[in-house]
This record gives C-alpha cells, structure tokens and sequence, in this order.
C-alpha cells in the first residue's frame, strides 16, 4: 500500500487554518468571561417570598414551565395553576409574573442576556401591565375585561 | 461528479456569476422583507396568497412535468428518451427546490416553519403538500445521482434503483394532484372548487415541463458538444402538442360548465379574469394573451412540419411556457381570491420588493440547474469523447 | 389533571438535571410521592369560568338602526383586545375581528334587487362564525387554529406559522393577516391582553379570556340586548329560547361549515 501523503504542506495547512478558525471563539474570549448578572428583585417580589416554584426550579425550568401555562391556557383553557404548596396562580406572564417582576430589564433581560438567548415574549405580551392599566379606558360596561 | 462543475469557460462563469448576483439581490431583500413582514408584497386580507403561491404552483408543474421523459423510457422502454431522463430528473431538482423557496418565502414566520412536522396534521392538505414534495426531491435526487454516475463508470446503475424511479413516476402525478387539492377542497372559493382542477394542473405541467426541456435541450446543442437528439426533441414536441391541447380543452370544460349553469359563485371568477369585475380589470389583458398564446400554439404544433422545424419548434414552446405561466402563475391564484368571499373585489399586484425576492428565488433555480446540467452534460462530452 | 401534572414535573426535573444539578430533581419526585402529592401542582379552571357544548350566538338585526349602534360594539372588541387600526395607514393591512357589512355583502347569492328596505341599508355585524365544521381548522397544517371544547375556533399564535392556508379556507373572510409589526398602531393598548406578532393570523376569538372569567364576550355587553351568547346544545339556554320562537339566517349555511351566529332579520 502506497503510504505517501499528497499535497501534505497544503493538506497540513489547511488542517492547521480550519483549527484555528474553528476554536476562533474560544481563544478569542479567554479570560473575558463575564460575571453571572445579579437579579433584581422587586418589592412585590420580596414581599411575596415565593414563586410559583421553588427559586432553583424557577431558574432552571421557567422556561418549560412558561411552555407548559401557554398550552394549557390556550389550548385547553385552564387558566389556573396550583402550586406545589397548594396555592392557585392565574397563568399569565403579563397578569401573573409580571405583576411581580415589573422590572423585566432587571429581572428578565440581564440574564437572557448574559446566556445570549432572545425570547420573543414580549413581542406580544405586555412586560408591565400595572404602569399602563391605569391609562386603559374602555366604555364603562367592559372595563373590567381582562 | 460535483468537480465537474467547477471547470467551465468563461460564459459559464459568466452566466453563474450573473445568477449569483440575482441570489444576492433576492436574499437581500428578502432580509428585508424578514424584519419588516409580508406587509412588503402587495397581499391583503383578500388575497392573501400572491405571486409567491401562484410560482410555487407553476413550478410544482414544471417538476412533475419532468416524469414526461422518465416514463416513456422505463414503462415503454422508449430507448430514445435514455439519453435525455437525466435532464428531466434534474430539471425537476432544480424546480422543487424553487417550490420549497416559495413556500419558506411566503411563510409569515418562516422560523417556525418546522412546526409542520413538530405538530403534524394529516386533515391539512398542507401536511402532505410537503410530504410529496420533499420526497418527490429526494427522488430525483437518488435516482439522478446515481444514473449519472453509472454512466460516467459505463455500468449499468445499481439494481436497487428500480423501485425508485418506478415509484418517482406516480409520485411525479402525486405531486401536482396535491398541489391542485390545496385548492380545490375549499368550501367557498368558487374558482378553484371543482374537480377539473387537478387534471388541469397535470396536464399544464405536461405541457409546460417538456416545452421548457426542449428549450434547453436546444441551448445544450447550442452551447456544448452534448446533442440531446433530434427524435428526442421531436417526441418531446409531441408531448407538449398533445398536453396544451388538452390543458385548454380541460379549462374549456370548465368554462362551459360555469358560463352555462351560471352559478354567480364560480362564475364571478372567470368573469373577473376575461371581462372584469365591478369596473376591476387588471388581469384581462393578461388573461387574453394566456389563450391567444395558448391557441397559436395548438395551430402551429398540429403542423407536422412547423413542429419538424426546430426554430418553429422552439417558438411554439416559448408561446406554451408563456401561456401557461400567466394562466397558473398569475391568473390561477389572484382569480380565486378575487372576487372575496363577500363578494367585494379588491385587486392585487406585486411589489417591486416582492418581484425582486421571486427573481431571487428563480436566480437560485436556474443556479441549481445550471450545475447540475453541468454536470451531466459533462459527464455526457467524456462518454462520448 | 393526573398525566399532565406527572409531564410538568417530568419537564421541570428534566432542565433542572441539566442546569442546576441533581437536588431539584429530588425535590420533584419528593414532593410527587410525599404527602403534599395530593395537593402538588396541577391545572384547573377558573371557578367562575363559563362552559359550553358549543358556544353561539343570536344577532338581533331589528334592534339596530344605523351604522352608528353598532360602532361601540366594534369598537370595544378592537379596543380591548389590541386589534392595531391601519385605516389611515396602509388599507392593504387592515386587521379586523369584527365588523359591518350590507346585506349584499354578508349574505351574497341570496341578496335580489328586491330586498325589504330595511334590510337592504341595515348594517350587519359580521364576524368569526366558529364553525361547527371548521374548514379553516382543517387547512391548518400546525393546529395553530383549532376548535376548543366548547365550540370556539381558537388561534394559537404561538404556533401559527403564517402560512395563511387558513384565510384562503375560511368561506366568510374572517381571518386576518398581520402583514407587519401591529404594535406602533395600536393607539392605546390594553395591557392586559397580549397584542400580536407579525407573520401571524388572527380573528374573533369569542372573547375566550372574559368567558374564562365569567363574562359574556365585550360585544355582547355593549350590544344592549341586541345580542344574545349561550350553548347551542343546551335546551335552556338564551339562544336556544331566541332560535325557538324566531326565524333566523345563517351566512352560507349551505356550505355546511355550520357557523353558529345566528342572525334574526
């Protein structure tokens, strides 16, 4: 068997540029790691004292969480969720979550952020409901629509 | 064998950078039309699929058109067609590949487009739209690839091919029967609901595929040393003589069937294409030059020696591939949403920005075909050679 | 209740395995056999949420004079629901859930040039008909439009992929397109309610979110009695007493989709 390589100076060179380029991102940001970002907890929050999960199953699984209320809510329209202690929560993250957490660039966006992920969310649903309901006006007989 | 189409002269490097520069212009707006919305084409909430929709049917045509020499060789075992399937399954190739552009670009958010498989419905005519498409790329595909390569290797190509391109044939039927049920299972769109569609569709596809691969295969004569054949050509001038007729016989049916029952809902359609509605007329003078385009062709075609003719010939096919086009591309899908279901007529017409991304679109399907029909005709020049 | 709970916690130890470590997961399964497993997560309905078999409507035409009583009704549905207003913007990309229409045109193919006067210059309220027979739920190739248990055809924009197959479906053009972003023309929005994406279809949803609270849809309180809401299936309801002992019209019946809003002319 003929165990020549062709081209090898190519062949190496190419190999040497594609890890370069390849690990290009890890190199690059050596020793840049930014520091976890720092929640912001609201009054509201504080004085609440618990979520509608635990603290460490907010932060690793809010997300399903949220996944879980928006099919619920429109697929099959149950609009309450009952805690793990035993307590009732309307699911909506306007209504619900962000009646507490008002403060979504300090609560939400820092860490989305910082993990670089982009949820469209707030496309659609409004991220501080209290500071405009007050403005809200319709005829007097459906103001109280939700 | 993909090598092949990286040496080439200069006109054909010429031609794929020109087709490159159409891709950038199309992808560019586009990205446009992706931060900004739909809102950029002409659609509105009555006719709310536009020239996207309308080539997408077209060229589901063209795709299922190719099947027009594929089946001829294998279920007739017409030997004359052997020299030419390759073309026919990669110009199909290169039309699927448009189709699924035209779809993704139409798409309101095309990053969920995944949602079709991730949440799956047989009820929706959609579902198997995809499904038939896909599989019907996936065909041409293999069974390209590998015919291909058995020639260039002068073997026959492998036996598990067989059921493929057995399969590939039906399938080819399959995918502008679907195309045309998208359509015609709706209640309430008069112009499209009727079961003459399907077969209209097909036999427009018949007609306007083949016409199409006899331009090209001119071009090929013309630009390589690759001779597709003149019986070749000759059968496929049959076919399309045979497809056009009955693609207006086909919508003549439909137009007696409508006209002499006089039903307003379906009615209305037809009357808005070739006479105008409510003072709404756009699409009339295009509408006409479809049927003249469509007519003169029929003359001429039934001229044995109009159709011996290949310049002749070649002109027929461009009459038949424009009256087609504006009989599918843009009359088919505006004559449906026009008038709207409550019977007010608001017209519609592409943007500039929605003309732009469709060249973008056709850009990347004549790319994919180009390279592909490199290839083949290259592998063809070193067979003969 | 019992799968779905069991899903949730699955899901919820599953992530949390992944980010923060296994005691989260023990957590989870804890709390699904310990002793608060009978009061542990789970999903319910509002208490005072309204039910049906199939929710529908009865339009009394008689008690509407001009255009000018149906304009509240129009106009707190749009308002409160977020519906942008395009009028003065693009009219290509208007966005309406509910809305007028003349006779000819809500009831096209049985309008003659003989028509009682009245009706001939009535303004009639057209809107979603959420049809017994959807067809625009068939075309829908994601679910994203779907028909809910009690009746309503519900739009799930999270879903939908804007595909629009459902608009060419829907036999009544009730379906709208959010051809770009609707948020700068929503002049004030009621925050309350989500507004939309664009890329998205959306319509009248029976005003699911007030029936959830125990309300009857915006339209119908602001139509001062001229329009009824109840079950179609329940014998005592409103609109079931109002179908009994009146003559009433539905749009394009004949095409089988079997639109529950009924029009009393």
């Amino acid at each position: 068997m003929n165990k020549q390589m062709y081209d090898k100076k190519n062949v190496i060179a190419g190999i040497v540029i594609f890890a370069v380029l390849v690990s290009f991102p890890f190199w690059y940001n050596l020793g840049k790691a930014a520091p976890a970002p720092e929640l912001v907890l609201t009054d509201a929050a504080k004085a609440a004292k618990e979520c509608v999960m635990s603290k460490e199953e907010m932060k690793a699984g809010h997300m399903q969480l949220l996944d879980m209320w928006r099919e619920k809510v429109v697929r099959e329209s149950d609009r309450i969720y009952v805690s793990a202690k035993g307590k009732p929560y309307v699911m909506s993250l306007s209504n619900t979550c962000m009646d507490c957490h008002s403060n979504k660039a300090e609560f939400c966006d820092r860490c989305h952020n910082y993990s670089s992920v982009t949820p469209y969310c707030w496309d659609c649903h409004i991220d501080n409901p209290k500071a405009e309901v007050k403005n809200f006006k319709v005829s007097e007989n459906s103001k109280e629509a939700k | 064998m993909l090598e092949l189409a990286l040496k080439g002269s200069k006109k054909y490097y010429g031609w794929v950078a020109v087709l490159l520069g159409g891709i950038s212009v199309g992808f560019a707006v586009y990205l446009w039309q992706l931060n900004f919305g739909l809102g950029l084409t002409g659609m509105h909430r009555d006719v709310s699929w536009g020239f996207y929709i309308a080539q997408f049917t077209f060229l589901v045509g063209v795709a299922a058109g190719g099947v027009m020499v594929v089946l001829p060789y294998y279920l007739h075992h017409y030997k004359a067609f052997g020299k030419i399937t390759i073309l026919g399954e990669f110009l199909a190739i290169s039309a699927i590949t448009m189709c699924l552009l035209f779809i993704i670009v139409d798409l309101g958010q095309p990053m969920r487009a995944l949602n079709v498989i991730l949440h799956p419905t047989p009820k929706s005519i959609l579902f198997w739209d995809m499904i038939v498409l896909n599989g019907y790329l996936f065909l041409n595909i293999i069974i390209g690839w590998q015919v291909l390569e058995a020639e260039r290797n002068a073997v026959a190509p492998p036996k598990w091919l067989k059921p493929f391109i057995y399969l590939s044939i039906p399938w080819a039927v399959g995918i502008h029967t679907v195309t045309a049920y998208l359509y015609c299972g709706l209640p309430g769109r008069g112009f499209w609901l009727t079961a003459i569609l399907a077969p209209r569709f097909l036999s427009s596809a018949f007609a306007a595929g083949p016409a199409l691969l006899i331009l090209l295969c001119l071009i090929i004569r013309k630009m390589t040393k690759f001779d597709p054949g003149k019986e070749q050509i000759q059968s496929l001038a049959k076919i399309v003589t045979y497809a056009i007729i009955i693609n207006v016989f086909f919508l003549l049916c439909e137009v007696f069937v409508v006209f002499y029952s006089r039903i307003p809902e379906h009615m209305d359609h037809l009357t808005y294409l070739f006479y105008g509605l409510q003072g709404h007329s756009a699409l009339v003078p295009w509408m006409w030059t479809s049927m003249s385009l469509m007519g003169i062709a029929i003359i001429l075609l039934l001229i044995p020696s109009v159709r011996a003719n290949e310049s002749l010939l070649a002109i027929c096919c461009v009459l038949v591939f424009c009256g087609t086009w504006i009989d599918k591309g843009l009359g088919m899908i505006s004559g449906g949403f026009v008038p709207n279901p409550l019977h007010q007529v608001n017209e519609y017409a592409p943007t500039i920005p929605e003309l732009a991304i469709t060249l973008g679109v056709y850009a990347t399907g004549f790319f994919v075909l180009t390279v592909l029909f490199k290839i083949a005709v290259t592998v063809k020049e070193e067979a003969a050679a | 209740m019992e799968n779905s709970r069991r899903d949730f916690l699955k899901i919820a130890g599953i992530s949390a395995l992944a980010v923060a470590g296994a005691e989260p997961v023990l957590n989870a399964f804890a709390s699904e056999h310990g002793e608060e497993a009978s009061k542990a997560a789970g999903f319910q309905k509002e208490e005072k949420a309204l039910t049906a078999k199939q929710w529908a409507m009865v339009i009394d035409t008689r008690k509407f004079k001009s255009a000018k009583d149906l304009e509240p009704i129009i106009e707190v549905c749009h308002k409160i629901h977020n519906v942008p207003d395009f009028s003065k913007e693009n009219k290509r990309h208007i966005i309406k859930w509910i809305w007028e229409e003349e006779y000819k045109h809500a009831f096209p193919g049985d309008a003659s040039g003989f028509t009682d006067e009245r009706i001939e210059h009535l303004p009639f309220l057209v809107l979603c008909n959420h049809c017994e027979e959807p067809p625009c739920v068939r075309a829908c190739p994601t679910k994203a439009t779907f028909k809910r248990e009690d009746g309503i055809v519900l739009m799930d924009f999270h879903r939908c992929i804007g595909c629009r197959f459902c608009m060419a479906a829907c036999p009544y053009g009730s379906r709208s397109f959010n051809f770009r972003d609707p948020r700068p023309f929503i002049e004030e929005r009621n925050p309350q309610f989500p507004t939309r994406m664009k890329g998205v279809v959306e319509k009248c949803n029976f005003c699911a979110e007030r029936l959830a609270a125990g309300q009857v849809p915006a339209c119908v309180e602001a139509s001062k009695g001229a329009i009824a809401f109840g079950d179609l299936y329940d014998p005592e309801s409103e609109v079931r007493k109002l179908l009994k002992s009146n003559y009433t019209i539905r749009r394009k019946a004949g095409l089988g989709t079997g639109p529950t809003i009924y029009y009393i002319v």
